[in-house]
């Protein structure tokens, strides 16, 4: 038996995270509709990264997994993020 | 007594979620590259697309990982009529998402917009490889969506014949999981490819 086992997510915890969800998505459309430059990009994909985390935390259940789970999480995001990171310097100084 | 590895199982889905990270990052990374590249031509070709059409997909998608995460919480209650019944609206968004995807594309298709349409040919390079990849993307995480429908049937088919119950759910977590990682990938999808404009 793990604590994973325990933990029983309420309906009103999920509900609640849904509505933060939704509210990341209504000012993720509303931010993009105003011309921000590079900005604009940015910015949303800010506000997806924060609807990542709380998907992964929350429904994924990330937060009450063992440790094991969120540092291979972690682990593999690091990796992607150097592939995009040195892919672009790579791309950048051609 | 049959042995049973609930982490391990888990961590099996965790390890497969990791590949499709991947899968779709990578093409993430070429959107990326392009679009760094053509940006003018990425901004212009987005302007055909349907913000309204990816915005309300965004909130059912958004909704149904809602719905398989309370279906767990209802079979870890033994509430299998609840599970059912959220299991059911995860299905019943899921098949709306692929049906608002088929008008989207319908309409594209309708204006000449497709892989191998000679309309594609007499664009810039730039909004020929935007719609390009959006295609490509879209159907490879439609097909997740349909891939995600019969796992989450199958699973509804044993919630209900009692194989998957309040001791013994980690198939279903495990559809979840899944699920939500379909829902992840769209929250990435959406702005890039609909809210540059």
């Amino acid at each position: 038996m793990d604590n994973h086992e325990n933990h029983i997510t309420s309906y009103f915890t999920n509900g609640k995270i849904l509505i933060v969800l939704l509210f990341l998505t209504f000012i993720t459309v509303t931010v993009t509709s105003f011309d921000l430059g590079a900005l604009t990009v940015t910015v949303a994909l800010l506000i997806a990264c924060i609807k990542a985390y709380t998907v992964l935390t929350y429904f994924m259940h990330l937060k009450y997994e063992s440790a094991v789970f969120r540092y291979m999480v972690m682990g593999v995001l690091l990796l992607f993020a150097l592939i995009i990171g040195f892919t672009f310097f790579d791309y950048a100084f051609r | 007594m049959e042995h049973r590895d609930d982490i391990g199982s888990r961590m099996g889905m965790w390890i497969f979620i990791f590949t499709e990270i991947l899968l779709f990052g990578g093409l993430f990374l070429v959107y990326a590259i392009f679009r760094a590249k053509y940006s003018e031509d990425f901004h212009n070709a987005a302007l055909e697309l349907n913000t309204i059409f990816g915005t309300i997909n965004t909130v059912i998608l958004l909704i149904s990982s809602m719905t398989v995460a309370m279906s767990i919480t209802a079979v870890q209650k033994g509430d299998k009529k609840k599970a059912l019944i959220l299991l059911g609206i995860t299905l019943l968004i899921a098949a709306t998402f692929l049906v608002n995807k088929y008008f989207e594309w319908g309409h594209k298709i309708h204006l000449g917009i497709y892989p191998g349409s000679d309309l594609l040919l007499e664009l810039t390079r730039g909004e020929h490889l935007f719609f390009t990849l959006y295609y490509f993307m879209t159907a490879l995480h439609g097909f997740h969506i349909v891939v995600g429908i019969v796992f989450l049937s199958v699973i509804a088919w044993k919630v209900n014949s009692g194989t998957i119950n309040s001791s013994n759910y980690t198939l279903l977590e495990n559809g979840g999981l899944y699920w939500h990682l379909v829902d992840l990938i769209w929250i990435f999808l959406f702005p890039l490819m609909y809210l540059i404009s």
